[in-house]
């Protein structure tokens, strides 16, 4: 069991500010993200679109901002978990035990949710069979291509992720591209190689399909796709991968008993706190009257839970409020030097 | 005031006056309009706002931007009749338009 004074689920902008705030009032903090990689939303929907609205910064990608908080938080040793979805949250004396799908399991008197729209999930197959067939011939990502040699694998998408694995299978196994439209989104030399693979028969392709059903009574035989003008066509295929991005989804949060408005938690304004106490919530996730869905609204709002853990963390001591420009303590917590 | 038709999955049919210079996508959003996530809220980076534009209404509207059929390729069950109704504004040139929503957005 982990102890901290804070844990932060979710390492987006506003997680990731709110962690340095944490860390220069003196409170340890660690944070919790089910993506593979740190930036929320700014890197897994916009790491290449330019923001103009973040203060003194006149134009940034959301890698860039990503990257900048992460050099922002450099002089601080903080633990990140990703990979790792909070499942569970339960008060015990006070405390919140709070344990991840993964099985890491915190004790802290503070949670801050900055979770944006939730957590990012595959999207998947419309199909119903198809939850039926899911990680055992069915798949969202690949973890071991092994499986897939000398057997037909059935790839939808028209990404990079599709195209590139769709190339990459043909070498060992029968593959089957299906998109629901003529055009792909990915580099054009990908899109090259891959007509070509397909008019070298390495490839089979089906433009303007879409997966209608998944058969089999035990384990997937086959499956029917559909053309735009509704003619089936039936594929013998022992594997199905789809590509469709990622969602986001609210995912357990809704059932810790929180205060909810339509996908997202009320707050204080003062402490961004839940109707639980502990329990804050800021960035996209949080709504009270008057709240806007901006990255500079995430940072104000974690700068005030972040102070508001104070107190449960350090009920013995007294917050003081102190300037990074002047205050000795806080230069020394940055690893920079007094004057 | 424009008016816009939302009709749910099940049939359940909404119209809406909707000002100028809104998205069809607001305009269900700011009504309570079910079957309208809009994740992103309006960036086109989720899909979740997908919309099946009436036939007859389909060549009427403006043309798709960049990256509009790219997103709905992540959208549940597109056809060719998609839009992402975040990248509809309304104006007095779609009044009456009619706007089916899809089974889910996810």
């Amino acid at each position: 069991m982990i102890k901290t004074d804070a844990l932060i689920i979710g390492a987006g902008p506003t997680g990731l500010f709110t962690a340095h705030q944490l860390k220069l009032i003196g409170l340890d903090c660690e944070i919790v993200d089910n993506l593979d990689k740190i930036g929320g939303q700014c890197i897994e929907l916009y790491p290449d679109k330019p923001i103009y609205d973040i203060p003194a910064i006149p134009e940034c990608t959301g890698e860039e901002l990503t990257n900048n908080l992460i050099n922002q938080l450099k002089p601080f040793n903080i633990k990140f978990h990703l990979n790792e979805r909070v499942d569970e949250v339960k008060n015990n004396n006070g405390k919140w035990e709070v344990k991840t799908n993964k099985g890491t399991s915190f004790n802290t008197p503070n949670i801050i949710i900055a979770g944006g729209v939730g957590s990012f999930e595959p999207r998947k197959f419309p199909a119903k069979n198809c939850e039926k067939f899911e990680n055992k011939s069915i798949y969202y990502s690949i973890k071991d291509k092994t499986i897939f040699k000398n057997k037909t694998v059935s790839i939808f998408g028209g990404g990079d992720s599709a195209l590139d694995w769709a190339i990459e299978l043909s070498r060992n196994s029968k593959v089957n591209l299906i998109h629901r439209r003529d055009e792909f989104r990915s580099a054009q030399s990908t899109v090259d190689n891959m007509y070509k693979l397909s008019k070298e028969g390495k490839i089979n392709l089906f433009t303007k399909y879409q997966l209608k059903d998944a058969k089999g009574s035990i384990n997937l035989e086959s499956i029917d796709i559909e053309h735009e003008n509704k003619e089936v066509k039936n594929l013998k295929t022992d594997f199905v991968l789809g590509f469709f991005g990622l969602i986001m989804q609210l995912g357990p949060i809704a059932k810790w008993g929180l205060n909810l408005d339509n996908k997202t938690i009320n707050v204080d304004t003062e402490k961004f706190e839940t109707n639980h106490k502990g329990i804050y919530a800021v960035g996209d996730i949080c709504s009270y009257p008057g709240k806007l869905k901006l990255i500079l609204s995430g940072f104000h709002e974690g700068a005030l839970a972040a102070r508001a853990c104070f107190t449960l963390a350090r009920p013995n001591e007294k917050y003081r409020f102190e300037f990074t420009t002047s205050s000795k303590t806080i230069k020394s917590r940055l690893g920079v030097k007094g004057d | 005031m424009p008016k816009i038709t939302y009709i749910e999955y099940n049939g359940k049919s909404h119209q809406i006056d909707v000002a100028n210079g809104l998205t069809v996508m607001e305009g269900a959003v700011q009504n309570n309009i079910p079957g309208i996530d809009a994740d992103c809220g309006g960036s086109m980076a989720c899909a979740t706002c997908h919309v099946y534009v009436k036939e007859d209404w389909f060549n009427k509207l403006p043309i798709k931007e960049n990256g509009e059929e790219d997103m709905i390729d992540m959208a549940f069950e597109p056809n060719k009749f998609s839009r992402l109704s975040c990248q509809l504004t309304v104006s007095d040139e779609i009044d009456g338009l009619v706007v089916q929503l899809p089974k889910k957005q996810a």
